[in-house]
């Protein structure tokens, strides 16, 4: 028996009235003082607040909360199920469900807040098949006056939602993408970057390179879209910091199948072949967005250099190594919920619901301008286990954040910004596109 | 030879027992060794390290100083200290993750938040029985019991709340935002004020338990220092209530605070991530931990100058102090 069952119940589709009327019941219970007493089921939280079982396929009108004492938010978890690479690893299980999860904790905790407070939060989950059509989905919940989502989508489909004409006042969350084009020359004023960019990836590795005296970086890479912005991004962090790219070469082996019996004999010598010949450098640095050939590199490379990128050391805005300024919270309330450990996307989903609850608390509203203008002013201070307040540069509405260096390792590594690299306002701001070399151009 | 030691150990004896009642010892959780190092107030040396659980945080003495209590996170368990014999003498089941205790001023009661089961859980000290668990915030961890007993407060870091309980029926009758991440919590000794520190909001807010309402929010500002680095996390009054001491984390200072006006009297610079300090006995030194060079710095009241520095454990985290030394 958990005092926060009703929240889970919240999480799923069409059942959201139940989460409600019991979290606002909750919170009365609490405001009377019974702040002890715990729901004894979630079937006697049902006997209290009976809900009709609702048709699938439209979301319910987003009716205003019985008592006008709480104010309820509502948030839209738009989704689809693109295909994503398979880990390298056959034994590494394939993950289904990053970001929901992170989304459904945060429920969990913004009701346990709001209920101290009279705010309620409502989780919609909305996570089409790879040929379903989410802007019909936007449309819909647009139409039913939602306008608070997580976007757990690719470019393409981010940018069709957030050019709707109804998500003019909307706040859309981008969790999934790093692209960086979404924060320079296609920025939307109705989309807010809770992952780190390849800019700021790229940034907080070549920092730490900079600091270890290891200048010179070798590139191998595959050619996906993902990994000409990242590669682009590589070039633009040798060219602030002081590094060098001596070496830039496609890696073309089809990636075929994944680990196969007797199948590291053939990597074994495969990869000595890729990487000789290039010239001296420090590190070798990946740019596999698709992950299957960046893990071979690993104590394979033709010289004895450590690899980083998006195999070996990555910068990641969570890592399942991360323990530091109160971060094992999250690393065991995601296990408890989704029975694996957090990923990256996880914390991207839950930082993205909890800056618009933290948002809604503290500015006391839930309308979207009064919640947009709380977000990008000086008041808005995020804790989300970074050991400093997280914000939103008001440039391109990328959360700027100290960036955890880890991936490959037991334990992190480091977390960039470095010390020695100095910014006036944010050292944070070092990482990524600064003010002055913004290319956005909110209309 | 036997007769001329016992002599001089009698003589010892005698100076100690004639000496003016300055003598305290400090005790100091180290985070990262699993040890609580005990000093000699007046030598500054380090006269036991006694193994705890894993991860020793929060350490606090009973009123009657003769039971240390030190929260150990990853052990899941309080550590009870007999402060005669320096010895972990008994446990107390805290529930998961205990961080920060309180303990009520009969001393019958302690206050631990389990950050991460989101509850204060209130116990017996006596028997070790649970009395009751009240659900707060997520990531609960500062805790205070006010000078008249009748509340006990609790900051909760992720929920950024400080969520204030009463004693008398053990319920939640306030809930107020403070900024992100509330460290700790401190009653001003006259009971009229409630200090919460926002470690990562960067602000003190100033509480009137009249009300339950923010009347004043302090923050900190020091020439060539990141902002963000100004992390307010202990809060100590001294001078009789008159300032306070509040260690400043990752800019590796400790601010003095003027209680009544709330201005900022002076930035003291120390070892590196000072999180949280104690007041001696005699209210002329202030000892304060510095996580990230592994010493406690001694600062003296009057003049507001650090002393010296002495060695500690590895990432050591709070201080308790008691009058007088062990077995005295």
């Amino acid at each position: 028996m958990h005092p926060f069952s009703w929240s889970v119940l919240g999480s799923k589709r069409g059942v959201g009235s139940i989460g409600r009327v019991t979290a606002m019941a909750l919170a009365l219970a609490m405001l009377t003082g019974s702040a002890t007493a715990e729901p004894k089921d979630p079937a006697a939280a049902t006997e209290a607040a009976p809900a009709a079982p609702k048709p699938a396929a439209a979301p319910k009108p987003a009716a205003e909360p019985k008592d006008p004492a709480i104010q309820n938010m509502r948030v839209v978890y738009l989704g689809k199920k693109y295909s994503e690479p398979l880990p390298l690893s056959y034994a590494e299980k394939e993950i289904t469900d990053k970001g929901i999860q992170g989304a459904r904790l945060m429920l969990k905790e913004a009701n346990q807040a709001g209920n101290f407070v009279g705010h309620s939060f409502e989780l919609v989950e909305e996570i089409e098949p790879e040929d379903g059509d989410v802007v019909a989905k936007a449309k819909a919940a647009l139409a039913n006056g939602d306008r608070f989502f997580i976007a757990d989508l690719e470019p393409a489909d981010l940018l069709a939602v957030a050019d709707l004409p109804e998500a003019k006042d909307a706040l859309i969350m981008n969790i999934r993408s790093s692209a960086t084009a979404l924060r320079q020359e296609q920025c939307r004023s109705n989309v807010f970057h809770i992952i780190p960019d390849y800019a700021m990836r790229a940034d907080a590795l070549a920092q730490y390179l900079i600091w270890k005296k290891w200048p010179r970086w070798f590139v191998i890479r595959r050619d996906t879209p993902e990994d000409r912005d990242y590669l682009a991004q590589v070039k633009r962090s040798a060219a602030r910091f002081g590094g060098k790219v001596v070496d830039e070469k496609l890696y073309d082996l089809p990636p075929g199948a994944r680990n196969l019996d007797s199948g590291y004999q053939q990597v074994q010598s495969q990869i000595p072949m890729e990487t000789e010949g290039a010239p001296d450098h420090d590190v070798v640095w990946a740019i596999n967005s698709d992950d299957d050939f960046g893990d071979y590199l690993m104590y394979r490379t033709s010289s004895p250099r450590p690899v980083v990128g998006t195999q070996g050391l990555q910068a990641t805005a969570w890592d399942k190594s991360y323990t530091e300024s109160g971060g094992m919270h999250f690393q065991n309330a995601i296990p408890r919920l989704a029975k694996r450990t957090p990923v990256e996307r996880d914390y991207t989903a839950w930082l993205g619901f909890r800056a618009l609850a933290d948002a809604a608390m503290k500015s006391d509203s839930v309308a979207p301008k009064t919640v947009k203008d709380y977000l990008l002013s000086d008041e808005f201070k995020l804790e989300a286990f970074k050991g400093q307040a997280l914000s939103f540069r008001t440039w391109d509405h990328q959360m700027r954040q100290p960036i955890i260096l880890g991936g490959g390792t037991r334990v992190p590594v480091s977390t960039s910004p470095q010390e020695g690299f100095l910014h006036p306002k944010y050292l944070t701001d070092t990482l990524g596109f600064d003010e002055p070399e913004t290319k956005c151009k909110f209309k | 030879m036997t007769r001329i030691s016992l002599a001089t150990a009698c003589a010892t004896a005698l100076l100690l027992s004639a000496a003016p009642s300055h003598a305290a010892t400090i005790f100091v959780s180290n985070e990262k060794d699993n040890t609580v190092t005990v000093i000699d107030s007046e030598t500054m040396k380090t006269i036991k390290t006694i193994k705890t659980a894993r991860r020793p945080r929060g350490i606090v003495l009973g009123p009657d100083f003769k039971e240390l209590f030190v929260a150990a996170g990853d052990g899941d368990i309080i550590d009870v200290i007999d402060t005669k014999t320096l010895e972990v003498t008994r446990t107390l089941d805290s529930g998961p993750d205990p961080e920060l205790m309180a303990v009520d001023p009969a001393g019958k009661i302690i206050y631990i938040a389990n950050e991460d089961d989101s509850l204060v859980t209130i116990m017996d000290i006596e028997s070790g029985d649970v009395l009751a668990e009240v659900p707060v915030g997520v990531e609960p961890e500062g805790m205070a019991v006010s000078p008249d007993s009748k509340y006990t407060v609790a900051t909760s870091e992720s929920t950024s709340m400080a969520h204030v309980i009463d004693n008398a029926t053990n319920k939640l009758i306030a809930n107020v935002l403070v900024d992100s991440r509330p460290r700790e919590a401190k009653f001003s000794p006259d009971g009229k004020e409630l200090w919460v520190s926002s470690e990562v909001g960067g602000t003190i807010a100033v509480i009137d338990p009249k009300t339950w309402k923010v009347t004043k929010k302090i923050t900190f500002e020091v020439p060539g220092v990141r902002p963000e680095q100004l992390q307010p996390v202990g809060m100590d009054f001294a001078r009789d209530g008159k300032i306070v001491f509040v260690p400043l984390g990752p800019s590796n200072r400790v601010a003095v605070i003027d209680a009544a006006t709330k201005e900022v009297l002076e930035y003291i610079l120390v070892g590196q991530r000072p999180w949280h300090g104690e007041l001696g006995p005699d209210g002329k030194k202030f000892y304060v931990a510095n996580g990230l060079t592994n010493d406690v710095t001694v600062i003296d009241v009057d003049s507001l100058k650090p002393e010296k520095s002495v060695p500690v454990g590895r990432l050591p985290w709070g201080v308790a102090i008691m009058p007088g030394k062990p077995g005295e």
